[in-house]
């Protein structure tokens, strides 16, 4: 009996741990956050009274693939922001790690290029973890039901890094185009190739 | 006048630099050919690129032990994922200045999603990963992230 507890009380924490690990998919609930934008504001979703839902990017200052989306995500924000969902980004990296990456260079980052959304700091990296994030940039489609944010799409902004002008899959785009026309959003979760966060070490 | 051109073009490209690399550019039916290589031996297959600092500084143990294993039943596979835009500009003179010898090829689809699945179902799209295997013998063993040397050596030592 008691090594039958033990093993279910095993398998009970390995699912746990497992748990912990997995990432946000469509129909989930996300949890909301407080994070520090580049101009030192605590910031939280719930705080965005016009917003029906968001475009959360984890993104960074230094990774490649994200250097080739940044256009296309201020796109995006300036397409769907007056539309009722902002981007909302936030770099997880650990600047022990990336020095690029400092709350320091995010104000450089967000300043040089003009950023119209909010570029948060998730110094802690809980934020990152809870979500399920694993690259720089992988963007998570949230909307707001019934006081509560679900996740809509899990993935990449479109299927060229390279070149977005001849990208012939617009994931995200497609998915909020869905959500504003009130459809089912067709393809809800995405892989793509990204920068590893930069975890704490330890 | 065309046929001119042709040859024109045929003798400025054969003066080409020699040392230019040649790298071979693969697709989704490429890379499927690799996975379900019939050869009786260990497959390393390296997923990395330039612009990934941890890819950079494992590249070598990889390149190492290729010309180490050469001719003795591992194979090595290094599959760039360095975007097409780049090749010329920053893979190929990398693989110069580090004096790569390795079997590299750049993977020229960049719809991640439709082939990311076809390597392992559980890689999310970071790099560095590895994926050892020998069909003959239905070994497989995905590895998620970095390698130092001493790392990579057991690694073959276990699964080959």
């Amino acid at each position: 009996m008691k090594k039958y507890l033990f093993i279910t009380l095993a398998a009970l924490m390995m699912a746990g741990l497992l748990n912990a690990q997995s990432q946000y998919k469509a129909g989930d609930i996300a949890a909301d956050f407080k994070l520090t934008n580049v101009k030192g504001e605590m910031i939280s979703l719930a705080e965005y009274k016009d917003a029906d839902g968001f475009i959360v990017a984890f993104w960074c200052n230094t990774c490649p693939v994200v250097k080739k989306y940044d256009q296309r995500l201020q796109d995006l924000h300036a397409k769907y922001a007056p539309k009722g969902y902002p981007v909302v980004a936030i770099n997880p990296n650990d600047p022990a790690l990336s020095p690029g990456d400092s709350f320091e260079k995010m104000k450089e980052t967000a300043a040089n290029k003009n950023y119209s959304f909010d570029y948060l700091f998730d110094d802690t990296q809980e934020v990152a973890r809870r979500y399920g994030a694993t690259n720089t940039p992988h963007i998570y489609i949230l909307s707001w039901r019934d006081g509560k944010l679900v996740v809509e799409y899990v993935g990449a902004i479109d299927n060229n890094a390279d070149d977005g002008s001849v990208a012939d899959k617009k994931y995200a785009e497609d998915a909020l185009e869905s959500i504003l026309e009130g459809r089912p959003v067709k393809v809800a979760g995405t892989k793509a190739v990204g920068c590893t966060i930069k975890w704490k070490k330890g | 006048m065309k046929y001119l051109t042709a040859v024109i073009l045929t003798i400025i490209l054969g003066l080409a630099p020699l040392s230019a690399q040649e790298i071979e550019k693969i697709g989704i039916p490429d890379l499927e050919r690799i996975l379900a290589s019939p050869e009786n031996q260990l497959h390393v297959v390296n997923f990395w690129a330039t612009w990934c600092p941890p890819c950079v500084t494992e590249l070598p143990h990889f390149d190492k032990l290729a010309t180490e294993y050469r001719g003795k039943g591992v194979k090595f596979i290094l599959v760039s994922l360095d975007f097409p835009s780049q090749i010329d500009s920053k893979l190929i003179p990398f693989l110069e200045k580090n004096k790569i010898t390795a079997d590299v090829r750049v993977m020229t689809n960049l719809d991640y999603n439709s082939w990311i699945d076809k390597v392992d179902a559980g890689w999310q799209g970071n790099i560095p990963v590895t994926l050892f295997f020998n069909n003959a013998k239905k070994t497989r063993y995905f590895h998620p992230s970095e390698v130092t040397e001493k790392e990579l050596r057991e690694l073959i030592t276990r699964h080959k």
